[in-house]
């Protein structure tokens, strides 16, 4: 009896994670179409519900109904895992991020090393995805996409270590109060920068969206998938980038703290002030899908490996020395 | 040069620049409709569906002379007339095949009475193809519904024609 007690407490704490994440992917799909529609002077999603607000609501019906077409040579069971788990990679990850000092699910001691191994293994869902669909596009955009995101994610481990540096802890909730007195972005402004270019880059987001380039690729490692599959992809691949947003938010931007701690700011619950900064963070990743071109892969390849990473690597040792020099290393 | 050049990928001014631009963009009037709530503005000579027009006294304006049915080079248009009771030519049976249509509109220039008339009309979009096989019933109903819209728009292209 106890033990079901339990269970049921976390399943509902689990749900009451799930879902509104859940729901905001659905209306970020719903914001991102809208931004891109309106720098492109469009009217953009706005008959379903209000301000077609509802559009995605919609989508994912259509998705439901769809019948779903798996190829005759594929590697079924592989194929029909990679969704899976491409959702749930990117949906787990959200279990250790603070809405506050106290709204965690899993307040681990290792949290950014969590983040960082369950982000790393949403490469498999991709390329499995598109190994099992034994066809040309989708192998080719798997192996790109492969490669991006393990190039890109050096450089994010790297300007992660910025931060710990700063910090002294891995978990999230210290790295926020770490940054009462001062947001990282303004020491670590740089980094901030490499880290949100690099988010794109992780997230396949456009300049980077090499892997779906529906020019040369058709979608990539999802051209077989259909109904459902695709958008448990979908879904994967924005909870993704809501969940870039909520680290750059929380390494850079102070997370759920109030941007002044003064009196009225202080009344607003930290949930909300973390939900802004991932909405900003969100909407800037929508502007620049409208405003930038693709890179070519050889210069993807070389912005992460020749560029980003001495960039960022140089800033540690730039970090860690003006830290060692002032005797400022956190002591925790 | 190489100097400012190097400056300028530093800061991103480019793509920092092209932001602003994308934001500013954004507050700018939108270039698109809602189309199925508004539509666009439609030019008299807009060639959409057929209608077949009357005289105000409510007699056919076509004297089945054939020559929309020779002109049209689809071969869309099929016609056959006989006799009526008091001596005049009409179209005992008068059908367009929609879908063979291509909208070039030479039927409605060759037609000396103005009977064959392509309206505004485009959203006549059907779920099978039998319903686009219009009959002489349809198009003359076509033309009592636009009567109004098609009279005016032939008044104002005709100075050009």
């Amino acid at each position: 009896m106890e033990y079901i007690s339990i269970i049921f407490q976390e399943v509902y704490k689990i749900l009451f994670l799930l879902v509104p994440v859940l729901v905001s992917v659905a209306m970020i799909v719903w914001l991102d179409r809208r931004v891109w529609a309106f720098v492109q002077k469009r009217q953009g999603p706005n008959v379903v519900g209000p301000f077609g607000l509802l559009q995605s609501l919609a989508d994912a019906l259509k998705y439901i109904f769809k019948e779903i077409i798996i190829p005759a040579s594929s590697n079924k069971i592989i194929f029909i895992l990679a969704p899976i788990i491409t959702m749930t990679l990117a949906l787990i990850a959200w279990a250790v991020i603070p809405f506050s000092e106290n709204q965690v699910l899993a307040n681990i001691n290792v949290g950014v090393l969590y983040i960082f191994a369950v982000s790393s293994l949403g490469v498999y869902g991709i390329i499995m995805g598109g190994w099992a669909s034994n066809s040309k596009y989708p192998f080719l955009g798997a192996i790109r996409s492969a490669a991006q995101m393990v190039s890109y994610e050096v450089s994010i481990g790297i300007i992660i270590i910025n931060v710990l540096l700063c910090v002294g802890s891995l978990n999230l909730n210290d790295i926020v109060i770490a940054q009462k007195n001062m947001w990282f972005v303004i020491p670590l402004f740089p980094m901030f920068v490499i880290f949100f270019i690099s988010a794109l880059a992780e997230t396949n987001r456009p300049p980077f969206d090499l892997p779906e380039a529906e020019a040369e690729l058709v979608a990539g490692y999802q051209t077989e998938y259909s109904g459902m599959m695709y958008a448990m992809f979908w879904l994967g691949e924005y909870a993704n980038i809501l969940l870039m947003c909520a680290l750059g938010s929380i390494l850079f931007l102070g997370g759920w703290l109030s941007p002044i701690d003064i009196y009225p700011f202080n009344l607003i619950p930290g949930a909300f002030w973390l939900i802004f900064k991932i909405l900003f963070l969100f909407i800037l990743f929508a502007l620049v899908k409208a405003v930038v071109p693709r890179y070519r892969y050889d210069q993807l390849m070389r912005l992460g490996w020749k560029i980003f990473l001495p960039l960022s690597l140089t800033y540690v040792v730039l970090t860690a020395s003006y830290l060692f020099y002032f005797n400022l290393l956190p002591t925790i | 040069m190489k100097i400012t050049r190097l400056f300028k990928t530093i800061l991103m001014t480019d793509f920092v620049g092209g932001l602003f631009m994308a934001i500013k963009e954004i507050f700018r009037s939108k270039k698109t409709i809602n189309y199925p709530f508004e539509k666009g503005k439609i030019s008299p000579r807009f060639r959409g569906e057929h209608a077949l027009r009357r005289y105000p006294n409510g007699e056919e304006r076509c004297i089945a002379c054939k020559l929309c049915e020779a002109v049209c080079p689809a071969q869309a248009i099929t016609i056959e007339s006989s006799e009526r009771s008091d001596g005049s030519r009409k179209t005992t049976r008068y059908d367009i095949d929609m879908m063979k249509c291509i909208y070039c509109g030479l039927c409605e220039e060759s037609c000396p009475v103005d009977a064959i008339v392509q309206g505004p009309n485009f959203e006549f979009s059907t779920e099978t193809r039998e319903e686009l096989y219009y009959t002489k019933e349809k198009l003359l109903d076509n033309g009592d519904r636009w009567e109004n819209i098609l009279a005016a728009n032939i008044k104002t292209d005709n100075p050009y024609r």
